[in-house]
C-alpha cells in the first residue's frame, strides 16, 4: 500500500501549525511577563528616591515617599502571619497525621482547597462584617485579620503536603521506641518538615503582601505615619491603588515606585521559597 | 535535614539497651506523663482544623445576614433589575452580575487555549534543559499581585487597545451581522474587552500549571503507543493526551474560572465602572467585585451598604459553586493517580 501524498502533506502541515501555536502561546506568556516587568522597572526606577523610605505620602503636588504605607504593610503582614501560622500549622498537622483518612479530615481538606482560591474581596467583606461594624471604625487589626484569613489556607496546604513527604518509617521508628505520637510529631515530623513549612509561610507572605481588595474595607488608609493598629492603617497596595487612579502625575509616579517595590519583593520571596524546596528535595 | 531527629532517636535507643530492663519505674512515669498529653494535642490540632471549616460557614452566614435588608426590600427583583441609583436608593444586581459573567467568559476564551498550548509545549516539545526555567517563568506570572496587572492594564494595555486594536476591530468586525453588535462604539481602551484580556492573562498560569501536571500523569505507554503507530505531536495531543486528561483539565479550567469571577483589582482599573449592560464589548461596564472595590467605602445608608453585601453574597455563591465543582473533578484525578 502506497502512502497517500496528499494525506501526508496535510498531516505534516497541521502538525507544523499546531507546534507553531504551542510555541507561540508560550512565547506570548513570557513576553507578557517581560513587558510587565519592563514597564515596572522603566516607570518605577525613575520615580525611585531615598525619600520613598524616609517620608510619608504627600498631598498632590508636594514631595514625599511611601514610609507610612511601608510601615503599615509590614505591621499588618507581620501580625497576620503571627495569627495564621500557629492555627494553620496545627490544622495542617491534623490533616497529615491524625485526620489522614477521617471524614473530618476529608471535609476540611476539601474546604481548605476551596478557600485557597476564594476571592479575597469576599474575605474583606467578612472581616468588615465581624470586626469593622462592631468596632464602629476601620482599623489595622481588621486589616491584619483579613490578611491572616488569606494566609491561613496557604500554610495549611503546604504544612500538610510537607508532612506527607516524610516517610512513615521515620514515624514508626519513633513510635516503636515508645515515643508518644504527639511527641513524635513535635520532635521528629515538624523538625524534618521545618524547611517545607517555612516555605509555606514565605509563600503566604508573598501572597498577602500584594493583596489590595480585602484591605479596602478593613484597614482603609491613613495619610500619616502611624503605628497605631487600632486606627485606619495605610498599606502599600491601597496607596498604589489610590495614587494610580488619581489624575496627578507625581502621585502616579509614586504608585509606580511602590509597584516596583512590591513586585520585586514578592518575586524575590517566591524565588527564595522555590530554592528552599528544590534544595530540600535533593 | 534529618540530623536533629536522628540525634534525638540515638538518645532514646541508648536508654533501654543500657538498662537491660526496659520498664523501670522512672521510665514508666515519664512515658505515662507523655502519653497523657496525647488527647489534648489531638484535640488542639482537631480544633484548628475545624476552624477552617467554620470559617467558610461563617463567611456565608455573615454575608447572608448583612445582605438581608436589601433582599427584603427588593425581593427577587434585586436579581433581575439593572437599576443602580444611590440617591433614590434603588439597587439591582443584574448589571454587575452580567459584567462578571461576560468578562470571565472573555478571559476563558483567551486564557484556556493559550494555557493548553503552553502545557502541551512544556510537556511534549520543550527541550529538557529549558523546561524547568520556562515552567518557573510561567508560574511567576501567577505571583505578580493583581494590582500590578491593573496598573499595567490601565497605563499600557488600555492606551494600546484604544489606538491600535479597537479601531481595527470596529472597522473589520463592526459591519458584520450579529458579531458586529459586539464591536460598536468609540474605542475607549477601557471596557469589557480589555478587562477580559487582562483576566485571561492572569488565569493563564494557573490553568497552564494544572494542565501540565495532569498531562504528566498520562501513562507513558499510551503516548509511546501512539507515537509508535506514526501519530505526530498534534495527533497525540488531540487524540491521546487531551481525552485522557479531560476531567483534570476541566477541573483546572474551572479553577481558573473561579479566579476570574472573583478577581477584583485588575478589573477595577480597566472596566470603567459603568452600571449598565451593553451589547458592545468595547463599552465600559462593571463587575461585582469592581463595584464593591469602587463604592463600598463611599456607600452611605443601610440599603446601599446592604445591597453591596448582597452582591458579595451572589459572588460568593457563584464562585464557590464553581470552585467546589473544580475541586471535585481534581480530587477524582488525585485518586486516579494514587491508584
Amino acid at each position: 500500500m502506497k502512502p497517500d501524498p496528499g494525506l501526508v502533506l496535510r498531516r505534516t502541515v497541521v502538525n507544523r501549525i499546531a507546534i507553531g501555536l504551542f510555541l507561540g502561546a508560550t512565547l506570548l506568556a513570557v513576553a507578557v511577563l517581560v513587558l510587565i516587568l519592563g514597564k515596572l522597572v522603566f516607570a518605577g526606577v525613575s520615580a525611585f528616591s531615598i525619600a520613598i523610605f524616609t517620608q510619608g505620602t504627600p498631598a498632590p503636588g508636594g514631595t514625599g515617599g511611601l514610609l507610612n504605607a511601608i510601615i503599615g504593610s509590614a505591621a499588618m503582614t507581620l501580625v497576620a502571619i503571627l495569627l495564621a501560622t500557629p492555627i494553620a500549622v496545627l490544622a495542617g498537622t491534623y490533616l497529615a497525621e491524625y485526620g489522614r483518612r477521617s471524614q473530618l479530615g476529608n471535609v476540611v481538606r476539601f474546604l481548605n482547597d476551596t478557600l485557597l482560591s476564594a476571592p479575597s474581596i469576599i474575605i474583606g467583606l467578612f472581616v468588615y462584617g465581624v470586626m469593622v461594624v462592631p468596632a464602629g471604625h476601620f482599623s489595622g487589626w481588621a486589616g491584619a485579620a483579613a490578611l491572616a484569613l488569606i494566609a491561613l489556607p496557604v500554610i495549611v496546604r503546604t504544612t500538610e503536603d510537607m508532612l506527607r513527604l516524610i516517610p512513615d518509617s521515620l514515624r514508626e521508628a519513633a513510635v516503636a521506641l515508645g515515643c508518644p505520637y504527639w511527641r513524635m510529631i513535635v520532635s521528629i515530623a515538624w523538625r524534618a518538615a521545618r524547611s517545607g513549612i517555612l516555605t509555606g509561610i514565605l509563600l503566604a507572605v508573598a501572597r498577602i503582601s500584594g493583596e489590595t481588595a480585602p484591605l479596602l474595607f478593613t484597614a482603609l488608609n491613613n495619610q500619616f505615619i502611624s503605628v497605631d493598629m487600632n486606627a485606619p492603617t495605610a498599606s502599600l497596595p491601597v496607596v498604589i491603588f489610590q495614587f494610580a487612579m488619581s489624575p496627578y502625575r507625581d502621585w502616579q509616579n509614586l504608585a509606580w515606585a511602590g509597584a516596583l517595590l512590591i513586585t520585586f519583593s514578592v518575586l524575590l520571596l517566591n524565588i527564595v521559597a522555590r530554592t528552599i524546596v528544590s534544595r530540600g528535595s535533593r | 535535614m534529618f540530623t536533629g531527629a536522628d540525634s534525638e532517636m540515638d538518645q532514646k535507643t541508648a536508654g533501654p539497651s543500657g538498662d537491660l530492663l526496659p520498664a523501670t519505674a522512672g521510665r514508666g512515669v515519664r512515658v505515662t506523663r507523655g502519653a497523657a498529653v496525647e488527647p489534648y494535642f489531638i484535640w488542639l490540632t482537631r480544633i484548628c482544623a475545624v476552624v477552617v471549616m467554620v470559617l467558610l460557614a461563617g463567611i456565608f452566614m455573615v454575608l447572608l445576614i448583612d445582605s438581608l435588608p436589601a433582599l427584603r426590600k427588593f425581593g427577587f427583583g434585586f436579581f433581575a433589575s439593572t437599576a443602580w441609583n444611590p440617591v433614590k436608593e434603588q439597587f439591582g444586581a443584574l448589571a454587575p452580575v452580567c459584567g462578571t459573567l461576560i468578562s470571565s467568559a472573555i478571559a476563558m476564551l483567551i486564557g484556556v487555549p493559550l494555557a493548553l498550548g503552553i502545557a502541551l509545549f512544556l510537556n511534549e516539545l520543550c527541550p529538557f534543559k529549558l523546561r524547568a526555567t520556562l515552567t518557573v517563568t510561567i508560574e511567576l506570572l501567577a505571583a505578580i499581585p493583581s494590582i500590578i496587572y491593573g496598573m499595567w492594564g490601565l497605563f499600557v494595555l488600555a492606551p494600546f487597545m484604544s489606538t491600535h486594536v479597537q479601531p481595527l476591530l470596529i472597522a473589520w468586525l463592526g459591519p458584520l451581522p450579529l458579531v458586529g453588535a459586539l464591536f460598536q462604539g468609540p474605542p475607549f481602551g477601557i471596557g469589557m474587552l480589555t478587562a477580559g484580556l487582562i483576566l485571561g492573562v492572569m488565569i493563564l498560569p494557573f490553568i497552564a500549571s494544572i494542565s501540565r501536571q495532569v498531562f504528566a500523569t498520562t501513562p507513558p505507554v499510551l503516548r509511546e503507543a501512539a507515537y509508535g503507530v506514526g501519530a505526530n505531536t498534534w495527533e497525540v495531543s488531540l487524540h491521546v493526551l487531551i481525552p485522557y486528561a479531560r476531567t483534570g483539565l476541566l477541573g483546572g479550567i474551572m479553577l481558573g474560572l473561579g479566579r476570574a469571577l472573583g478577581e477584583t483589582m485588575a478589573v477595577t482599573f480597566v472596566i470603567g465602572n459603568a452600571h449598565r449592560i451593553s451589547a458592545s464589548l468595547l463599552s465600559p461596564g462593571t463587575t461585582i467585585s469592581a463595584t464593591l472595590a469602587n463604592e463600598f467605602t463611599e456607600a452611605v445608608g443601610d440599603v446601599y451598604l446592604s445591597s453591596l453585601l448582597a452582591l458579595g453574597l451572589i459572588l460568593f455563591m457563584i464562585t464557590f459553586a464553581v470552585l467546589f465543582l473544580a475541586r471535585y473533578m481534581l480530587g477524582r484525578i488525585d485518586q486516579k493517580v494514587a491508584a
